[in-house]
């Protein structure tokens, strides 16, 4: 393992770092009148690190030649997986932006810079194998998101979603932290590899503080219960277009990065993590669905709905097979397409001033105002509810399927009762739009772009989505194997 | 002898508290940030001990790096306290309520 090979190995990211640094002085010469051009190159700073990824994801590359720089990163199937989603999720939180900020003459040139470090952060997540690639990929991350959160500095709940996110997201760190340190002193050193060798033998009581303690971390990162409080807030709070962000991309990278250190660094003591995922799924599957009963904001309605996906995708690293382990990358490639078309609806819901309606009540009657954005809006509540014709049953069914494959019944048949209390609020969306009298308040013309991306991620979650479900389940599958393949 | 166990249990102490601060504390959230910073640097002192302890020096390493973040990580939350400041006029815990939650 040379020097060139790994700088080869982090193309991706290379391009992405000189790309924000580039794009960070262009915007500190230009100002926010350079934002849209900015805006432009970052999707093209993305476009281009999503085609260097694409060949490991293509050719299912994993094993030893993946490994960079001693052991401290791997580029292999399994992360190019992830990259892809994530730089996807970045770029369309990009092109939705504008219509948005313009609003609020906030289209600043900072944005695109802020998602471009976000992304090379969370690239770096899924594809550390050692703890102190995981800290800074995960800082590099939070950092630039908590700043996002807070991006609409005039506006109060803007400013508020940023100080509770940073408050508890540095909380979060300094636990996963604690649980790293602890690690490193009972495992004697920091790679993944090395821990699941040393821990191979048994595991020590301080050994154990650390997987609980960075476990803890992991699951605010996710935000399955019980470290969801945050969520809400944070959804409601920050500008849309940024918890377009928030709901795909950080949710993607802290998904898969749980699932590396899972079964990579901890595959081996699977017994000792598997109570406590089983715990955060079904607690995130029931409160996700509890929780949204009585909201009437629709972000925080969806934030709960994201809550209640996790559950989903947590049963399936619930049985640390490599079955599950593919069935959790296609929920999230599902979920990120539902969530992208549900945060893309709200952005498009407008008052006759332009001012955006998020309260669930002013969005009654939507079928006979707008009939398109009422069906594409009904289209992911069902989708988001698992109902069969739409695509998102068929993640929740590879799911549970693993579940029972991998001998845990109990906790499937929790799930699926679950989910029943889950599709009582989806459907009083739908209930609302469909059938209430018309409150006549969504007015505002939509902007083209938000057209364009709703129309193809309704496309997906269709049952037109069920054609790419071989090929899709393909890839998650290479990529699992990818996961696997070094054990 | 002060021994491996002594500086664990020190950082613990101060990790403890440092999460405590975050919780118990009602007033200011300039302390929150303080807390923050304790909970950090109780890592620090794991990580050290441990590193002098194995022998290996990558514990350090690691320290300079969570160092390095801790000040970032400061940079970033005063400098969201200021938007948050100039908005409502208070930096009382208690006052972050707009949002119900």
């Amino acid at each position: 393992m040379d020097w060139s090979q790994s700088l080869r190995l982090i193309a991706p990211e290379e391009t992405l770092s000189i790309a924000s640094l580039v794009l960070l002085l262009m915007a500190a010469w230009g100002g926010d009148k350079a934002a849209k051009l900015i805006s432009v190159l970052a999707v093209a700073a993305l476009v281009a690190a999503g085609v260097l990824v694409a060949p490991a994801l293509c050719g299912g590359h994993m094993g030893a030649d993946t490994s960079a720089f001693f052991g401290q990163f791997r580029a292999d199937a399994f992360a190019s997986y992830a990259k892809i989603l994530i730089y996807l999720s970045a770029a369309v939180s990009l092109v939705v932006a504008p219509a948005y900020f313009d609003r609020f003459k906030a289209m600043r040139a900072e944005y695109p810079v802020l998602v471009l470090l976000a992304s090379l952060g969370m690239g770096m997540m899924v594809s550390a194998t050692d703890l102190l690639t995981l800290y800074i990929g995960l800082e590099m991350n939070s950092l630039a998101a908590y700043v996002l959160a807070a991006f609409l500095r005039t506006d109060g709940r803007s400013a508020e979603a940023g100080l509770k996110y940073f408050v508890l997201g540095a909380l979060a760190s300094g636990i996963m932290l604690f649980g790293m340190s602890l690690t490193y002193g009972f495992a004697g050193t920091t790679s993944f590899a090395g821990i699941s060798a040393s821990m191979a033998q048994g595991l020590s009581n301080g050994a154990l503080f650390g997987i609980v303690f960075v476990f803890a971390g992991l699951a605010f990162k996710i935000s399955a219960v019980p470290f969801h409080m945050w969520t809400p807030d944070v959804y409601e709070g920050a500008p849309t277009p940024v918890t377009t962000l928030f709901a795909t991309a950080p949710k993607v990278a802290a998904m898969v990065l749980t699932m590396r250190v899972a079964i990579e660094a901890f595959g081996d003591q699977a017994a000792a993590w598997q109570q406590i995922v089983v715990f955060a799924a079904l607690a995130s599957i029931v409160v996700g669905a509890l929780g949204a009963i009585g909201q009437s904001n629709i972000k925080r309605l969806m934030a709960y709905s994201s809550i209640n996906n996790v559950g989903f995708m947590l049963v399936g690293l619930a049985v640390a097979t490599q079955q599950g382990v593919s069935a959790m990358l296609f929920y999230l490639a599902i979920y990120v397409a539902m969530s992208v078309g549900g945060f893309v609806v709200i952005l498009m819901l407008k008052d006759a001033d332009g001012n955006p309606v998020e309260d669930l009540g002013k969005m009654a009657g939507l079928s006979r105002t707008r009939p398109g954005l009422a069906l594409a809006l009904a289209m992911v509540m069902f989708s988001l509810a698992g109902i069969p014709p739409m695509f998102g049953f068929w993640g929740k069914f590879l799911v549970f399927k693993a579940a029972v494959d991998g001998g845990m019944i109990a906790l499937a048949a929790i799930g699926f009762a679950a989910s029943v209390i889950g599709a009582f609020y989806y459907l009083k969306v739908v209930k609302v739009v469909y059938f209430d009298e018309p409150a006549d308040v969504v007015k505002g013309e939509s902007d083209v772009w938000h057209k364009l991306i709703l129309v193809l991620a309704c496309i997906f979650i269709s049952p037109l989505g069920y054609l790419a479900s071989k090929w899709l389940g393909g890839l998650a599958d290479t990529a699992a194997a990818a996961l696997f393949s070094g054990l | 002898m002060i021994g491996v166990e002594h500086y664990v249990v020190v950082s613990s102490i101060l990790f403890v508290l440092g999460v405590l601060g975050i919780f118990l504390n009602r007033k200011n959230v300039i302390v929150l940030l303080m807390a923050i910073e304790l909970i950090l640097l109780a890592v620090n002192i794991n990580l050290v001990a441990f590193s002098a302890a194995l022998h290996d020096l990558t514990g350090q390493i690691f320290a300079m790096f969570v160092l390095t973040v801790a000040a970032g990580e400061a940079a970033v939350g005063l400098a969201i306290l200021v938007i948050y400041f100039r908005g409502r006029g208070s930096i009382a815990v208690d006052d972050v309520n707009r949002m119900k939650g």
